[in-house]
């Protein structure tokens, strides 16, 4: 039972990664009915914002300390960071130690300039083209994207550590009436569950109670009628495309101190949230977070140790079993609409 | 002749022409000249040049006359190599067997994903051939099956090669040790030296390109055969087909088999120049390279997916290779500071940057020229024909009589 819980709640923090970007995917499919390849990439730059922000954060400049000596017997050289001398040596560690947290609040503008910016430069032009057409742009923006940041990151991986707060492991068992370190689960993996739930309400939220949202969700349904009736709906479909890369965005930034980011991340998890959505429905936002869930889950339970000896590295292909499965049994998807990319 | 019309032959006749005089074609500077760095005649590169000709070749058949776009045609890439290597182990070093088995195998997983993946058609079907390419990459990089069974399949990450352990029934101590046909070694390279030239004929690259002449040929029967006539008519309108009762499904089935073989010939091709199988050919991103092959060449033309393949080898091949030094030789003649901006400009595009370089050609590509390099020809040569034509006439009005 324990193990069962332990794996239900690795299961959460990549379902959560995964219901994030494939909400993105979502929008944007829903929106804009644009095939977006490059949405991994954009989960990627949302990485590398909180990469930037934590060095920004850390840039220093140097002063030398008479009194202590290195080991060449030289004046050490202190190098403090800049932080640290306007706010003060304590908050200035304080902000620092929250880079993480504190590049959401950078991300956002960041990924809503780069969505928007991608939607007016490229995808515009490509609303009438097919989406083999579509698909093919937006991968050659995805291997662009992801070699400009190879060029000015490096290709190694960049550790991005979590506040000192949420280090260590919350023992979930004793919670529950188990032993002690039964169930053990990272501190970080709980915020990132609790975020992805908050981002994803807030997109639900914005949609379901807004006028804005549910303009938006009048021309998902019927797009020209929308525009007949005198609403400029291709601009709040911009906007969307924005949020959308936002969602992606802060889906990589929290995601920074669990996995470190590289360049390739992105493509990484494209290949996968992209079978989430098809498993969800195209074009349905309850059923992409529905799908991320639950492979998720699927994906740590088939990890276990009693399952793996049965088939040996199911985890490694349950994923894509369960999307033949499902894409033959039932064509649209969990929750799919009728007549989203039927033909 | 071979039943080709007049145009079609004289293409055939074209592209083996390219291919056999490659070794010249592709060494056109002396080997100590500082040009000789663009020299793309030796024997790997050539190798290479051609066995991805035939991936592109067979991709180009669905992707190009059918339509239908598969992200995940590396699998049968990556099962022909397998299956190749395999035949060294049990057999011997004979290539003959290993090319016959991986064109078997790659057809006979081709006809399972195939019959699954064409239920769905559009973007749909390019996500579940994905998504079957993926789990094949999986299944092999961790060796799934081997270990379901208790043996050794593809073993792993290491990548399947042949041991001294291996049964090779047929192999005897007179046979070569390496790939060969009745004796004939793949790697074997004769070179030609003329005044400061020096060409190299190797029996690998020969090989690959007789069987890349035989491939074209057959892809210009598929297309100009009713059967061809059928694929491009699904490509069109699969939905008005249907409404005339006609099952487009067994045609779609057919030449996904069909190009599936040509990935597993390659594959297999691939493991004959070098006895090697690793996963890595199976990856989404190798998918990814030939489907940039087809396009930037031209989808749904006949020479496109050839021309594409040598033109991606061939910078890739070219652009790692320059660096920064070399960069500074070529603006030698700007001033300091210009010399140095510019370097610092071209900088990211070259060397390892290579990649960015593909990557926004790619994008141009699609955009501003959806015909690829094909088509750029051709806007090119009408161009050349209008300008001509207005001199003759004398006026302007050309546009009103295409040439063709």
């Amino acid at each position: 039972m324990d193990a069962f819980i332990l794996q239900l709640l690795n299961g959460l923090d990549k379902g959560s990664a995964y219901a994030l970007i494939a909400l993105g995917l979502t929008l944007i499919f829903g929106t804009l009915g644009v095939v977006n390849f490059a949405h991994g990439a954009l989960f990627m730059i949302g990485a590398f914002c909180s990469v930037t922000l934590s060095r920004i954060l850390t840039l220093s400049y140097e002063t030398v300390d008479e009194t202590q000596k290195d080991f060449l017997g030289n004046p050490l050289v202190v190098k403090t960071p800049y932080v640290e001398k306007w706010f003060g040596p304590e908050t200035g560690a304080a902000i620092i130690d929250w880079a993480v947290p504190l590049a959401i609040l950078f991300a956002i503008p960041v990924m809503i300039f780069v969505g928007y910016v991608m939607e007016r430069g490229l995808i515009k032009h490509f609303y009438k083209r097919p989406h083999a057409d579509q698909i093919l742009v937006t991968f050659g923006l995805a291997i662009v994207l992801q070699e400009v940041i190879k060029y000015f990151y490096g290709a190694n991986p960049i550790p991005t550590p979590a506040p000192g707060a949420f280090t260590g492991s919350f023992d979930f068992g004793v919670l529950l009436g188990f032993d002690p370190n039964a169930i053990i689960y990272p501190y970080w993996r709980l915020v990132y569950f609790f975020f992805a739930g908050i981002v994803i309400s807030a997109v639900f939220g914005f949609l379901q109670f807004t006028t804005f949202g549910m303009v938006v969700r009048a021309g998902m349904a019927d797009r020209e009628t929308v525009g007949l009736l005198g609403i400029n709906i291709d601009k709040r479909f911009t906007i969307m495309f924005g949020i959308a890369a936002a969602v992606a965005g802060l889906a990589g930034v929290m995601y920074t101190p669990i996995n470190s980011p590289n360049y390739h991340m992105g493509m990484d998890f494209l290949v996968l949230s992209f079978v989430v959505v098809v498993v969800g429905g195209m074009g349905s936002l309850p059923g992409a977070v529905l799908a991320g869930f639950m492979l998720g889950i699927l994906e740590s339970f088939a990890s276990m140790n009693w399952i793996k000896d049965i088939v040996p590295g199911i985890d490694q292909i349950i994923i894509y079993l369960v999307a033949i499965i499902i894409l033959l049994t039932r064509p649209r998807g969990l929750m799919g609409r009728k007549g989203v990319m039927e033909d | 002749m071979f039943g080709l019309e007049k145009r079609d032959y004289t293409l055939l006749i074209i592209v083996a022409c390219l291919t056999m005089f490659a070794p010249f074609i592709l060494n056109p500077f002396p080997t100590d000249s500082a040009m000789a760095q663009f020299n793309a005649g030796y024997p790997d590169l050539m190798q290479r040049f051609v066995i991805f000709g035939i991936f592109a070749i067979g991709f180009n058949l669905l992707f190009g006359l059918t339509g239908y776009l598969s992200f995940g045609h590396a699998a049968f890439l990556g099962v022909g190599s397998y299956s190749a290597v395999w035949m060294y182990k049990l057999l011997g070093y004979n290539i003959l067997p290993g090319l016959f088995l991986s064109v078997i195998v790659s057809a006979v997983f081709a006809l399972l994903i195939g019959y699954i993946s064409l239920r769905r058609s559009g973007i749909y079907f390019s996500i579940l051939t994905l998504a079957f390419a993926q789990m094949m990459f999986s299944i092999a990089y961790s060796d799934l099956i081997g270990r379901f069974l208790g043996t050794t399949i593809t073993n792993g990450e290491t990548g399947l090669q042949v041991y001294n352990s291996d049964p090779q029934v047929l192999h005897s101590a007179s046979k070569p040790d390496i790939p060969h046909l009745f004796g004939q070694q793949m790697q074997s390279t004769y070179s030609l030296d003329i005044a400061g030239w020096s060409f190299d004929f190797n029996t690998g690259y020969y090989l690959c390109a007789l069987i890349m002449i035989a491939a074209f040929y057959i892809a210009i029967r598929i297309f100009r055969s009713p059967f061809g006539l059928m694929l491009r008519a699904i490509k069109t309108n699969q939905t008005r087909l249907n409404y005339t009762g006609l099952n487009t499904r067994p045609y779609a089935l057919a030449v996904f088999v069909i190009s599936g073989m040509y990935a597993g010939l390659a594959g297999g091709l691939m493991a004959c120049m070098d006895p090697l199988a690793g996963a890595e050919r199976m990856q989404w991103t190798a998918s990814g390279e030939v489907v940039l092959m087809t396009i930037l060449g031209g989808a749904g033309t006949l020479i496109g997916p050839v021309l594409g393949a040598g033109f991606i080898k061939y910078f890739e091949n070219i652009f790692s290779k320059i660096n920064d030094s070399i960069l500074h030789q070529w603006f030698a003649f700007f001033p300091d500071g210009i010399e140095d901006a510019v370097v610092f400009m071209i900088h990211p595009f070259i060397g390892k940057g290579w990649h960015l370089t593909l990557g926004i050609l790619f994008m141009l590509v699609v955009i501003f020229l959806p015909g690829g390099l094909v088509e750029g020809g051709q806007r090119i040569g009408k161009l050349l024909k209008r300008g001509k034509k207005s001199e003759d006439k004398g006026d302007g009005d050309a546009a009103s009589t295409p040439a063709e």
